[in-house]
C-alpha cells in the first residue's frame, strides 16, 4: 500500500460530506466508506464491526461480501485486530498475519488461509468512547502502511463514527445508543433477506447480496429498506430473480 | 458477557413460579429486571405488524397500568420503539418526552414514572413487541444497566418464540445455545431463517421459531441446524 493520492482522498471527504447532509441509510454509508478506503490504500478487502450494547463486536459493512471474509469477522468477537483496536483504542498497524499465530491462534491462519498477507485496524472513536473498529486487509507481501498513511485511514475511521451521531444525536447522549441498537438489527434485517433471496432463487448468499444490492443502487434506494421489505412482503422484486 | 446472561438467568430462574408456561416465565423476567436494573417496574408488550397489542407480563400491576396506557392513547416510548425497530430511552420524562408524547407522558407521570427504557423485541425483520423499564427517578441507564437490559429482551424474545411449544416444558432452559450465545454462527443463523421463511411460506418470526423448534427437538445448536440450512443439507416443509 503506497502513499495515498490527495487527489483521491478529498473526492471521498467531499462525497461523504455530501451523503451526511441528506437523510441516509447507516449501513449504506459504511458500505460506501468501506468501499473507498479499500480503493485509496489499494487494500484487498475492508470492513467495519461496531460494538453492540454488550460490548460483542458486528459485523456492519465491508468493501466484499463473501461468506469467508464474513467468517473472518465473526472470529474477531473473540480474537483479532478488531476487538484489540476496540479494546486499547489504538490502530494496530502492519501485523504480518504468516507471524500472528500466536497472537490470534484462530483467526491469524484463517487469515492467511483466505489469502491475505497483511491486516490493520482502527478504532472508532466518538469523543472518549470506542465503538468499534475499521479492518484493512492486504494480500501483498511488504504492502504495509507508511508513517504517512496511518492518521488518513484513522480520519476515514472517525468519519464513520461521525456518521453515527445524525443531527438529533449531538443534543442526547441516548440517540447514539437507539442508532447503534437499530444499525445492529438493520444488519440482521440484511442476513435474513440474504438468506431468502437465495433460497426463492436458487443462488448462494453471497450471490443473493450482490443482487440485493445491486437492486438497491439501480432503484436509487436504500439497503435496509429493500432488506427490510423483501423480508416483511415475501415478494421478490423481478430484478432479483 | 455470557457470564453476565448466565446471572441473568440465574435471576429469574430464581422468582418463584406460579403457573408455569410463557406468561409467568415472562412475569418472572420482568420481576428479576426491577432488581437487576434499578426499576420501579417492567413490562413486556406483545404487538405484531397486523395492528394487534396487547400486555403480556408485567413486574406489577402499576407497571400493567402504564403499559397499558400507550395502547389506550396510542402513543408512548414503546409503540415508537416498535415502529422505529430501535430502543426509545427516555432519561427524563418531565423534559422533551412532555411534547413528544403529549398524552402519554403527563399520564405515566402522575402515576410516579421518571425515565422510560423501551426496547424492541425483536430479530432483524422478526418483531414481537417491547420490553419497558420504568424508573421512578430521572437519569440514563448505565452502560452495565443498558447491557442486562438487552440481555433481559434476548430471553423475552427467545421466550416468546418458544411460546408454541409445549407450555408444560420448563421455560427458558433449552439446553442449546439462544440468541445471545450464538455468536459463532450469527450471520448464518439469520441466513437460515430467511430461507426457511421462503421453505415454509410464513413469516419470519414463522421461520424463527420453527428453526429453535427443531434444534431443542433434536437437541443440537442452533448454529448447527442453521449451517444445515445454509448448506442446503435441511429444509423445512410448508405446513408443519
Amino acid at each position: 500500500m503506497t502513499t495515498v493520492s490527495a487527489q483521491r482522498l478529498a473526492s471521498i471527504f467531499v462525497e461523504v460530506a455530501d451523503t451526511l447532509v441528506e437523510e441516509f441509510d447507516l449501513i449504506d454509508f459504511l458500505h460506501m466508506l468501506t468501499d473507498r478506503t479499500a480503493d485509496l490504500v489499494g487494500a484487498a478487502a475492508v470492513g467495519l464491526m461496531l460494538a453492540d450494547g454488550r460490548g460483542n463486536l458486528e459485523f456492519m459493512a465491508g468493501s466484499d461480501e463473501n461468506v469467508k471474509l464474513l467468517e473472518l469477522f465473526q472470529l474477531q468477537t473473540r480474537e483479532g485486530p478488531c476487538l484489540e483496536a476496540y479494546r486499547t483504542g489504538q490502530a494496530v498497524i502492519n501485523v504480518d498475519l504468516s507471524a500472528a499465530t500466536a497472537r490470534w491462534p484462530r483467526f491469524a491462519p484463517r487469515a492467511t488461509a483466505s489469502g491475505f498477507q497483511s491486516v490493520h485496524a482502527f478504532p472508532l472513536r466518538l469523543r472518549s468512547q470506542v465503538i468499534g473498529a475499521l479492518n484493512v486487509f492486504g494480500d501483498t507481501k511488504g504492502g504495509d502502511f507508511s508513517g504517512a498513511d496511518v492518521p488518513i485511514v484513522q480520519s476515514l475511521a472517525d468519519m464513520a463514527a461521525i456518521a453515527l451521531l445524525q443531527e438529533r444525536a449531538l443534543r442526547r447522549g441516548e440517540a447514539l445508543t437507539e442508532q447503534l441498537q437499530g444499525a445492529l438489527n438493520s444488519r440482521i434485517v440484511i442476513e435474513q433477506a440474504k438468506g431468502a433471496v437465495a433460497y426463492a432463487n436458487g443462488v448462494s448468499v453471497d450471490e443473493a447480496f450482490t443482487r440485493i444490492r445491486n437492486y438497491a443502487r439501480n432503484h436509487n434506494r436504500k439497503l435496509t429498506d429493500v432488506a427490510q421489505a423483501l423480508v416483511n412482503d415475501r415478494t421478490t422484486p423481478p430484478e432479483l430473480d | 458477557m455470557n457470564d453476565r446472561a448466565t446471572m441473568i438467568r440465574g435471576l429469574i430462574a430464581a422468582q418463584p413460579a406460579r403457573a408455569g408456561g410463557v406468561v409467568d416465565h415472562l412475569r418472572c423476567v420482568c420481576q428479576a429486571a426491577v432488581g437487576a436494573l434499578s426499576a420501579s417496574g417492567t413490562g413486556i408488550s406483545v404487538l405484531a405488524d397486523d395492528g394487534s397489542r396487547s400486555v403480556y407480563a408485567a413486574s406489577d400491576p402499576l407497571s400493567e397500568q402504564v403499559e397499558e396506557l400507550q395502547f389506550l392513547l396510542g402513543e408512548g416510548p414503546c409503540l415508537e420503539a416498535f415502529d422505529r425497530r430501535r430502543p426509545v430511552l427516555i432519561a427524563n420524562l418531565a423534559d422533551e418526552a412532555m411534547t413528544r408524547w403529549p398524552g402519554y407522558a403527563p399520564e405515566a407521570h402522575d402515576r410516579g414514572v421518571r425515565a422510560v427504557f423501551a426496547f424492541p423485541l425483536q430479530i432483524g425483520a422478526a418483531r414481537l413487541g417491547v420490553f419497558d423499564v420504568f424508573r421512578d427517578h430521572p437519569g440514563r441507564l448505565s452502560d452495565q444497566h443498558l447491557a442486562d437490559a438487552l440481555c433481559f429482551a434476548d430471553i423475552a424474545v427467545e421466550a416468546l418464540l418458544d411460546r408454541q411449544r409445549d407450555a408444560a416444558e420448563a421455560p427458558g432452559g433449552p439446553a442449546h445455545d439462544g440468541v445471545t450465545e450464538a455468536v459463532a454462527h450469527r450471520a448464518e443463523l439469520f441466513q437460515a431463517q430467511g430461507m426457511v421463511m421462503v421453505q415454509i411460506q410464513g413469516s419470519i418470526t414463522d421461520a424463527a421459531a420453527r428453526i429453535r423448534a427443531y434444534a431443542y427437538v433434536e437437541n443440537r445448536s442452533l448454529g448447527q441446524v442453521a449451517h444445515d440450512i445454509v448448506a442446503g443439507d435441511l429444509r423445512f416443509a410448508a405446513d408443519h
